[in-house]
C-alpha cells in the first residue's frame, strides 16, 4: 500500500486542536521533544517500510522545498 | 602499569636464508602476527599449506584491545584445536543491559539456540588470545614465525612478490607466491602497494580503562546512555578473565586524549562510576578513536589483505577481530585450492566477493551504532533520546536502542559459488551459510556435527550418495546414519532434513548447495561451481 496523499483523517480540526494541546504548557525542547516521539509511535504503528520510506523522503524534499522557496 | 599480565618476549632468530643470502621462495607469506595473522598461518597449516609469518615485534598485543570473541570464531578455532579452551578460559555472557540516566532501558539476551559446541560470546584479553596462538604456531612444523621481521618493501612480479625485510642482522629479500597483509588497521603493506583504505571517520573519542577489581556486578554487557556518573556520554562495562574489567568512556571529540589519559582524571571517573567504597586498580588506560573503512579490493596482485588491514570498524558490536577470523577461514582453502592447481584463480576473487559483502554488512551495523551513540547534530539526538525514553515503558521502543549489535556471520548468500536451491527446503541453512552445529553420536560416542566438517569438501547425506570428484578436489560423503548417528534429531531439524536429503559443504563449513536426493551430476556440477571451475 502506498502512502496517503489524499486526506484520511476525519474531524481534522479537531484532530490538529488536540495535536497543538498536546504540545500545551512544554517548553520548546519538550515540544520538539514530544513530537519526536509521536514520529517513532506512528511509524512503529504504521509498521510498513516503504510507506515509512516514502513518508520520510516526503517529509525531507517538502522541508527543503519550502526552505528554497 | 599491567599487574595481571606479563608481556612475553620471543627470541629473534635469523632465519636460514638470512643467513645464506640465498633468495628463498616460499608459497605464503603473513605480514603480521596478530590475532588474524596467526590464525591465518594455523589454518593454512591445518590445511597442510607451510607459511612464513612475520612480526616486527616480539611480543603480543599491548594493553586492553579487542575483548569478545563471538561463536563463529570459536568455532573456527575449535577446528584449528582452541575452542575448547578458549571457551574455557574466556568469561562467558549473554544478557547484555542498556541504561539511560539510571534507570535500565532495555535488555537483550543473545538467547543461544541449546546444543551448539561453542557459546555465544566470551570475553578475553587479546593479549592472552595471541599468546596461545603463538605458542600453536610454534608446535606446528608447518607455521615458520619470524619475529623481528619489519618487511621495508613489496614488489610484485607475474608469479611472486619479492619482499625486502629487515631484522637485527640487517636487510634481505625473500620471495612469495602469495602475501597475506594481516598488518592492522595501519596497514604498512597497504600503504606500500598503494591501496584506497576509505570510509568515514567519526568524530568522538572513547577511554578505555582496564580494571581489576572483585566486584558484584552480573557478568553482562552494561552500556549506559548520559549515566549520573558520566553526563551526557555513554560508558560501556565488560568482564574479562583474571578479575580485570573493561570501561569504555565515551570523551567527545572536543576532549584532550593526553589530559584524559592522565590517572587522576580516570580514577574519579571510574569512583564516579563504582561508588566510594570501590576497591580497584587501574591496569591500563589508553584513548582511541574510530572509523568504518575498507579497502577498495582484497586482493592486489600477489598480495591479499585480511582483518582490519582490509577493513575496519567501531568497536560497538565486536566485529574487529570476529570479523577477521572468518576472512581467514574463507580465504585458507580457497588459496590451497588456487596453490595447488585445484581451481583458477577466480576462486580466489571469490575471496573479495564474499569477504567484501560480509565486510559492507558490518561496517553497516557499526555506522548505525555509532550513529546513535554519538548522534551527529541536536536533531539527532532528540531522536536518540526520544527512542530512549519511550524504552522505558514502550516495548516497541526496544529494538530500536543500538549500542552495538553483536556480531554474527554474514551468510554469503549471493555468491557465485552456490548452487541455488532447485527444490523446497525450510530453516536457515540455505546456499551460502555457515553451517549450524548439532549434537551427535559418533562411534558410540557424543560428538559435535561441526568436528566431522572442514577438513575438505563433505557431502552430508541423510541417505546413501558416494563421494564425487572434480579435479583434484573429491567431496567426501559423511551419511548420517552410517557415519554419525542423529542422537536427538536436532541435525535433520536444522538442515530440513527428510531421507535422502544431500549438503554439499565447503572446507570453511559453509553450505555450497543441497538437493532431496543424491545425483552425481548435480554434485560434481556443484562442487565445480563452488570451485569456480568453469
Amino acid at each position: 500500500m502506498p502512502l496517503n496523499h489524499q486526506p484520511n483523517i476525519p474531524n481534522q480540526d479537531t484532530f490538529y486542536a488536540e495535536l497543538i494541546r498536546g504540545q500545551q504548557d512544554l517548553s520548546d525542547e519538550q515540544a520538539d521533544m514530544m513530537i519526536a516521539k509521536l514520529a517513532l509511535i506512528l511509524a512503529n504503528h504504521v509498521g510498513d517500510r516503504e510507506v515509512l520510506t516514502e513518508a520520510i523522503e516526503l517529509a525531507r524534499a517538502n522541508t527543503l522545498a519550502a526552505a528554497a522557496a | 602499569m599491567q599487574k595481571t599480565y606479563t608481556y612475553p618476549e620471543f627470541a629473534y632468530v635469523q632465519s636460514a636464508e638470512q643467513k645464506s643470502g640465498e633468495i628463498k621462495r616460499h608459497p605464503v607469506v603473513i605480514i603480521g602476527a596478530g590475532p588474524i595473522g596467526l590464525t591465518q598461518a594455523l589454518d593454512l597449516a591445518y590445511r597442510g599449506v607451510p607459511c612464513v609469518v612475520l612480526d616486527d615485534n616480539n611480543t603480543v598485543s599491548i594493553g586492553s584491545r579487542a575483548v569478545c570473541y563471538a561463536k563463529r570464531p570459536l568455532e573456527i578455532w575449535d577446528r584449528l584445536g582452541l575452542g575448547e579452551e578458549f571457551a574455557a578460559q574466556g568469561v562467558q555472557w549473554q544478557v547484555g543491559k542498556v541504561f539511560f540516566h539510571d534507570e535500565l532501558a532495555y535488555s537483550f539476551d543473545l538467547l543461544p539456540e541449546s546444543q551448539h559446541k561453542m557459546p555465544a560470546m566470551i570475553n578475553y584479553q587479546q593479549y592472552h588470545l595471541e599468546e596461545r596462538l603463538v605458542k600453536a604456531c610454534d608446535a606446528s612444523p608447518l607455521v615458520d614465525l619470524r619475529w623481528k621481521h619489519k618487511v621495508l618493501a613489496v614488489e610484485q612480479t607475474d608469479d611472486c612478490a619479492v619482499l625486502t625485510v629487515e631484522t637485527p642482522d640487517g636487510l634481505f629479500k625473500l620471495e612469495a607466491s602469495w602475501v597475506i597483509a594481516a598488518d592492522g588497521a595501519n596497514s604498512d603493506t597497504r600503504r606500500m602497494i598503494g591501496a584506497d583504505f576509505t570510509g568515514q571517520f567519526f568524530q568522538d573519542r572513547f577511554l578505555i580503562a582496564d580494571v581489576v577489581m572483585k566486584a558484584e556486578f552480573p557478568t553482562e554487557r552494561w552500556f549506559w546512555f548520559d549515566p549520573p556518573f558520566h553526563r551526557n556520554q555513554s560508558v560501556l562495562l565488560h568482564k574479562q578473565s583474571d578479575n580485570v574489567w573493561r570501561i569504555d568512556f565515551q570523551l567527545g571529540w572536543n576532549s584532550d586524549p593526553t589530559e584524559e589519559k592522565k590517572p587522576e582524571n580516570v580514577i574519579p571517573r571510574i569512583q564516579a562510576m563504582l561508588g566510594p567504597k570501590a576497591e580497584f586498580e587501574l591496569e591500563w588506560v589508553s584513548v582511541y578513536q574510530f572509523a568504518c573503512r575498507r579497502i577498495d579490493q582484497f586482493r592486489h596482485g600477489r598480495v591479499i589483505f585480511t582483518g582490519d588491514a582490509a577493513h575496519q570498524v567501531s568497536p560497538f558490536g565486536a566485529r574487529g577481530a570476529n570479523t577477521g577470523v572468518q576472512d581467514c577461514d574463507n580465504l585458507s582453502w580457497k588459496l590451497k585450492a588456487v596453490l595447488y592447481g585445484d581451481a583458477p584463480l577466480a576462486l580466489l576473487d571469490t575471496y573479495h566477493e564474499e569477504r567484501a559483502f560480509a565486510a559492507d554488512d558490518n561496517i553497516g551495523h557499526s555506522t548505525r551504532a555509532t550513529d546513535f551513540i554519538t548522534p551527529k547534530s541536536r536533531a539527532s539526538l532528540r531522536l536518540r533520546n526520544a527512542v530512549l525514553e519511550l524504552a522505558r515503558t514502550e516495548p516497541f521502543a526496544r529494538p530500536l536502542v543500538n549500542s552495538g549489535r553483536l556480531s554474527t556471520p554474514t551468510p554469503y548468500i549471493h555468491s557465485s559459488l552456490n548452487t541455488p536451491d532447485s527444490e523446497a527446503f525450510q530453516g536457515k541453512m540455505l546456499p551460502g551459510t555457515n553451517c549450524a552445529d548439532a549434537p551427535i553420536q559418533k562411534g558410540g560416542k557424543s560428538a559435535w556435527l561441526l568436528n566431522q566438517l572442514g577438513r575438505g569438501f563433505v557431502l552430508l547425506s541423510f541417505g546413501p550418495a558416494s563421494s564425487v570428484q572434480v579435479g583434484g578436489v573429491q567431496a567426501e560423503v559423511l551419511e548420517v546414519g552410517r557415519d554419525i548417528i542423529d542422537s536427538e534429531g536436532l541435525l535433520a531439524e536444522r538442515y530440513d532434513a527428510q531421507p535422502g536429503t544431500v549438503y554439499l559443504i565447503r572446507p570453511d563449513q559453509h553450505v555450497a548447495a543441497r538437493w532431496r536426493q543424491f545425483n552425481a551430476d548435480a554434485v560434481r556440477a556443484a562442487l565445480a561451481r563452488a570451485l569456480a571451475v568453469q
